[in-house]
């Protein structure tokens, strides 16, 4: 069934869900906070829910992630 | 009614991630010292400034150069169009900073509030520059490419036939204009969303909520007509 499960994933909208603009407004708090501690998503359930929904959001938080990790060249 | 309710439970949402950074804002007695001698250099004398302006700005490229090679792996662009973008968002993320560090409030770090300018900037050019090469027309409609979108396999078509006309009923039945314009354009025609946020001189929150609702209201109709589940809390 994981045809059908790929489309019911698709349409599945989580109610925590901040959307995009807190989201971005907070990402540089969120991504220091989950540098330093990996429980952040327990913390800031909204931002967590959005970032595993929104692709281009998610797509921008691995980008940070990867700048203050020190993985940017 | 039940718009007025998500958008309440968003904006409760919301309001509790920011109490959660309040919290961290108050227990933050000073800077760390790397964003303190950022701050410190940027509003400095004249020449301490120009300097500073300078570190910062080949910290910004190197990060933009950075992240367009870490997304070119799904782009369509040759080396001297990713340089460009990288160069471009630079340049721009440093005039946004320079305009908004009296925003910065020291809730991060002063480069990881610096690095999100530039992040973004990248973002944006990439979505805009889509628009270059590509081919979609907002008009096309091929529902034939539904199966194709979500992995469907042809050999399996008897176990999603019915689920996919249902679908494409579903859209014709219960979204709006609007939500039927994005819907499409994301998921039959794949225009990425910042690429549509460009086309439609929207923004990415907006089109972001727009495909929200449209995907609750076609869920809703699927497992009404008993094919999904009725949607519960979600398990992350």
């Amino acid at each position: 069934m994981r045809d059908r499960s790929a489309l019911d994933r698709f349409l599945r909208t989580d109610p925590q869900d901040v959307g995009c603009e807190e989201a971005m407004e907070l990402l540089h708090v969120y991504v220091d906070v989950l540098v330093a501690n990996p429980d952040a998503a327990e913390r800031y359930p909204g931002i967590a829910a959005h970032l595993r929904d929104c692709g281009p959001c998610s797509e921008d938080f691995e980008g940070l992630l990867a700048a203050v990790a020190g993985l940017a060249t | 009614m039940r718009g007025v309710r998500r958008l309440s439970t968003m904006a409760d949402m919301a309001t509790k991630d920011r109490a959660a950074i309040g919290t961290r804002v108050a227990g933050a007695s000073t800077l760390d010292p790397d964003s303190e001698r950022w701050l410190r250099s940027l509003g400095g004398t004249e020449a301490e400034r120009r300097a500073a302006l300078v570190r910062l700005h080949d910290v910004l490229l190197r990060i933009a150069h950075s992240e367009v090679r870490r997304r070119s792996g799904h782009l369509r662009m040759a080396g001297p169009e990713l340089d460009d973008i990288a160069h471009q968002a630079a340049d721009d993320a440093l005039v946004a900073i320079t305009a908004k560090i009296e925003q910065f409030r020291g809730e991060s770090r002063f480069t990881t509030w610096a690095y999100k300018f530039v992040i973004f900037e990248v973002s944006g050019k990439i979505g805009r520059h889509f628009w270059r090469n590509a081919t979609v027309s907002m008009e096309a409609e091929d529902w034939d490419r539904l199966p194709d979108r979500f992995g469907l396999e042809p050999a399996a078509e008897s176990e999603w036939r019915d689920l996919v006309a249902a679908l494409h009923s579903a859209v014709d039945k219960v979204l709006t204009d609007r939500q039927r314009q994005i819907f499409v354009a994301i998921v039959l025609n794949g225009v990425p969303l910042d690429a549509l946020v460009a086309e439609l001189g929207s923004n990415r929150n907006a089109i972001y909520k727009t495909m929200f609702d449209a995907r609750r209201k076609l869920r809703a109709e699927l497992a009404a007509n008993g094919y999904l589940e009725t949607e519960t809390s979600r398990t992350p």
